[in-house]
Parts: structure tokens; sequence; C-alpha cells
């Protein structure tokens, strides 16, 4: 394995990074602090409290989960697409290199940025709301692996897209409204019973569910089905991402 | 001389169904400065790529250092630099982070004595810590070549890397592939102009859409190239040339106005001056008088029709 040149991949998507720490600092603290503002204070004050856990609270993990699988998912194909785009692959696809080691780099830096946003969020959080975590464990189980999944799934997008719109898209038009129903800032048991069957087809219903079980120890599905579903799409993201690399699909011409 | 990179048989068709590569074979030797040349299209950079890996062949193998460049893509590409057509480079980062990246990626140890050496040599180490897009595009270039010199190839594969550059930088940059030679590296570039091929390179490879239609040492290329003629405009038509002067090889144009002369300009003696002395002698009057000399656009129509 050439570690070296993982090395070199990751660092220096993390330097990107790093150039731009303050903003990558800033927009999370800003856009939670917004969350607690509008959904916190002016819904909270209606809603006491979901499973007997502060309204305030109940939404922190989805907050979490909100931004580390849109940052995951955004930095990890923007991290892959920008040297398609630029020209720079070159480089990459001429270096002695497999295709697990250019995912490593690119991946790894990318779920580093989501988790280091992710754990921003809590902190943040943390100023707003008291916040008991009671699986610490299973709280970074779960938080990595969501980093770790959604970033390989960037990686694909960005591998598969052509332009700027197709980058967005797959973003835009699934995850955010996924992640926004899948029961980030309310108990599923809150539906109407129609909808609650619907949203158990939605897969981010169990990693924000089993998130938010580590917090609190409530979950509108059972923990292991949401551990389940998340070791799947990891595992599904790794077959796909093998099958781009053996054919070449995109990359190579 | 064992060769270094050998291409058998190579084929390459692209997805849109275009035939890039026409069974390519091609042996460099170790060492030795090769110049590819070719027009607009011709398959340059499809070869170039295919064996550094970027292009995946149809069919047909590629070996460097003896490893083959699919199934043992690492050793392969470990010994292999290359230097891209396009100016392709990363606007934000800085000149040593971005060449210090390439050394990484090639899983060579960190080694900031040859970074540095390096871009001493190219004139970039006074402009190590400035950002790519601050920099003029002959620089940009160079930056391009630090990077593939960074991890110590012994092939060099440099694509049009004169292209758009002037001629003081054309000059250092031949003499780094010079120095670079005197190391045991292997180079080849592709180039448009015979000049480059002619001040650098040992071998000479021609390319015309996708088949390799020559490969000559550039002494006896250039032999070929470095016949020239002259053309003698006359006063008044003749009908048939004098025997004096036909004995020099010299021929009528069709219509009997002007005198053809065909002689090599790097020989010591051209044959000139004597012909101009005999065409006075037999009292032929001159009008006009221009010379010309076939360039490599006229070989490759020539390859073209032979090869048609
Ligand atoms: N990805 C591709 N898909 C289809 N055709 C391609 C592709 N890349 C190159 N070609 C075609 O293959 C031919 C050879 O291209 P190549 O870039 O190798 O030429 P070249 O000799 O490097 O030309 P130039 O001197 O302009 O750089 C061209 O006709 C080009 O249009
Ligand atoms: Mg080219």
């Amino acid at each position: 394995m050439n570690t070296k040149a993982v090395a070199a991949i990751y660092k220096y998507e993390m330097t990107r990074f790093f150039r731009t720490l303050m903003q990558s600092f800033i927009s999370p603290v800003i856009s939670t602090s917004l969350y607690f503002v509008v959904f916190g204070a002016a819904i909270g004050s209606r809603i006491d409290s979901v499973e007997g856990v502060g309204y305030g609270a109940f939404i922190v993990p989805g907050l979490i989960m909100l931004s580390v699988m849109t940052q995951a998912t955004s930095n990890a194909s923007f991290g892959i697409y920008f040297p398609k785009f630029v020209g720079t692959i070159y480089e990459v696809l001429s270096a002695p290199v497999n295709f697990f080691e250019i995912t490593v780099g690119y991946v790894g830096a990318a779920a580093t940025k989501a988790l280091f946003i992710g754990t921003v969020i809590l902190m943040t959080s943390a100023l707003f709301v008291d916040i008991r975590i009671e699986h610490p464990l299973a709280m970074i189980l779960f938080l990595l692996l969501t980093c770790l999944s959604f970033a390989l799934l960037g990686f694909i997008i960005g591998i598969w897209a052509r332009n700027f719109e197709q980058l967005q898209l797959i973003p835009l038009l699934i995850i955010t409204p996924l992640v926004f129903l899948g029961g980030s800032f309310y108990s599923v048991t809150m539906l109407p019973p129609v909808w609650q069957v619907i949203t158990h087809f939605n897969p981010v219903l169990y990693l924000i569910s089993g998130f938010r079980w580590s917090f609190f120890g409530v979950a509108d599905v059972p923990v292991m089905m949401s551990l389940g579903a998340i070791a799947l799409f990891t595992g599904l993201c790794v077959v796909a991402i093998w099958t781009i690399f053996r054919t070449g699909w995109r990359i190579r011409q | 001389m064992p060769a270094i990179v050998s291409v058998k048989d190579l084929n390459k068709t692209y997805k849109s169904g275009f035939e890039a590569l026409r069974k390519v074979n091609l042996d460099i030797e170790e060492g030795e400065i090769l110049a590819l040349l070719g027009p607009n299209g011709a398959g340059k950079t499809t070869l170039i790529s295919t064996i550094c890996g970027i292009v995946m062949p149809s069919s047909g193998t590629v070996t460097v250092g003896g490893h083959d460049v699919v199934r043992d893509f690492r050793a392969a590409r470990e010994l292999i630099g290359l230097v891209p057509q396009e100016l392709t480079l990363e606007a934000f980062e800085t000149v040593i982070n971005t060449v210090r990246f390439s050394r990484g990626l090639f899983g060579k140890p960190k080694d900031e004595a040859h970074i540095e050496k390096v871009l001493r040599q190219l004139s970039l180490w006074d402009k190590r810590d400035s950002k790519i897009m601050m920099l003029s595009g002959g620089m940009k270039r160079r930056v391009l070549i630090a990077k593939a010199l960074s991890h110590e190839p012994r092939v060099l594969f440099l694509d049009e890397p004169t292209a758009g550059v002037d001629v003081e930088l054309r000059k250092d940059m031949w003499q780094v592939v010079d120095d670079l030679r005197a190391s045991g590296v292997t180079t080849i570039l592709t180039t448009h102009y015979i000049e480059e091929a002619e001040a650098i390179a040992d071998r000479i490879a021609v390319i015309l859409k996708g088949d390799i239609l020559l490969v000559e040492r550039k002494d006896e290329l250039m032999e070929r190239m470095g016949k020239k003629q002259i053309r003698i405009e006359l006063s008044h038509p003749i009908k048939e040339v004098p025997e004096s002067i036909a004995q020099r090889g010299v021929q009528r144009s069709e219509d009997g106005s002007a005198l053809i002369y065909s002689y090599d300009s790097r020989a010591e003696r051209t044959g000139i001056t004597a012909l101009l002395n005999d065409l006075q002698a037999e009292g032929l009057q001159m009008t006009d008088l221009s010379t010309h000399q076939s360039n490599l656009e006229e070989i490759f129509v020539g390859l073209v029709k032979d090869n048609a």
C-alpha cells in the first residue's frame, strides 16, 4: 500500500480546508444558532418536549446529522470533481496508486471535515441547551459511520457529475429532503399513521433515529436496525466505488 | 541497449469509435531523447497518455522498465514523470506545496533538498511561496516540469513543453533536458517544431493519424530535410537547358521561364557560385532568384502519399 500517497492526498485536501478555516468554522456556528432561534425558541416554546426530551435538545442530533450528511457529501464530491474539472486529475491517474488509496485519501479528508463541522455544531448547541449523551460510544460510532458513508456517496457523485449542476443536484434534490423528512426536527410518532409508514422507507430516518438514541435513549426504530442500515449503506457505496475504478467509468478513457 | 519503454501493437479506439492509435510499435532506448512529431490530432497525446496510465489501451501492450503498464502499474508508473500538454494546476496552491504533493503521491519519502534542487534548476525557487495563479504561463509550465521531476523519474514525458514559451525559456528547458540526459533520464517530448527536435533529440518519430510513419536518427532525417531548392527566373524562356548547366543537375521549369536546382545546404560546397558563373558564361539573364527548403509539413505530405 502506498501510504505516502494516501497521506499526500489527505494532507493536500485538508490544507484546502484549513485555508478557509474561519469560513468552515463560522458558517456552521451561525446556521446552528439560527436553527435554535427559529426552531428552538419560536416552535419550541409551543412544544414542551418530545418523548420526554426538551424540544431544543431533541433537535440537536438531527441538526448535526443534517450538516454532517450534506457537508460530507459536498466536500467529497467537490474534492474529486474539482481535479476532474481543472484537469489536475491526470496526476493522480498517472501515479502509482490504486483505487483504494485514492478513495481513502479523498474520502478520509471529506469525512474529517464533516466530523469537524459536526463537532462544532454539537459544541455550539451546548451553549443553547443542556445536552446529555447516554451512549457516547454509540454516538461516536454513528457519527463516524455517517461521515464516512456520505463522503463515499459524495465521492461517487463527484465522479459521476459532468458539470456543476449535476454536482449540486443530488445533495439538493435528494439528501436535503430526505434529511428533513427523516425526523430531524420531529419524532415520527408525531405524524399521521400513513406518513409514519411512508417515512419508514426513508433510509435517513434510521440514521437519525439511531443517532438520537445514543443521546437520549429514545428512538423511532430499533437501534440495531439503525446500525444495520448505515452498515448496509456504507457497504453499497464501497462496492459502487470499487466497480467504478475497476471499469474506469468516467475516469479513464 | 535495452528498451526502457516498449510499445507493441498498441491500438486505442475511444468510446466515440474514433481510432486514435493503430497498431503502434515503438521501442525507446534508455537514456535517449526521442522527439515525437506530428500534426494536430495525430495521436501524440493519446500515445503518451496510454503509456502513463491515463488512457486505457484497447489492445496491445506497453512496458516501462520491463513492467506492464496495466498489470504491473505501480512499478511502471513509479519510473515515469509526465508533463501534460495543458497547463493544469490548482490556482490557489503554492508552488512548493504542489511540488511536494507530487513527490508524496508517487510514494517517495520527503526530501526537501531534492525539491529545492528541482525548483532552483527551473528558476522557481524565488517563486516557491507564490500562488500558482500569480505566475505567468511560462512559469506555470515550469511548475508542471518541477512536479514531474519531484519524484526522480527515469523516464520523462514532455507533451509540447515549449508551446507558447519564449526563446529564452525554451533554451532553459532544453538545458534541463540535457542535464537530465546526463543523469541517465530518458526523455520523450512531443512538438510541432522541427527545430526543437533538431536542437535536442537523438531520434525522431513521426506519427500521423495514429500511425507511426517513421522512427529515425535525427542526423539521418536532417540530412533528408537539409535539401534545398533554388529557383532562378530567367528574363527570356529557354527551350533547352544548356549542356554545361544541365550537367549540374539543373532542371527547366515547365514553361521554361525558370531553372530549378536542388542542393544540400549542409554540404561544404553547394555548387551555387559555380552555377551562377555558368549562367553568365551561357549569357542567360536572370530576373529573380528564390530558395525553398522542404519542411516538416512537406515530409508529412510525402509520407502520407507514400502510405496512401
Ligand atoms: N477522449 C476522447 N474521445 C474521443 N476522441 C478523442 C479523445 N481524445 C482525443 N481524441 C481524438 O483522438 C485524436 C488524437 O488526439 P491527440 O490528443 O492524441 O492528438 P495530438 O497528436 O496530441 O494533437 P495535438 O498536437 O493537437 O495536441 C484526435 O482526433 C482527437 O480528436
Ligand atoms: Mg496533444
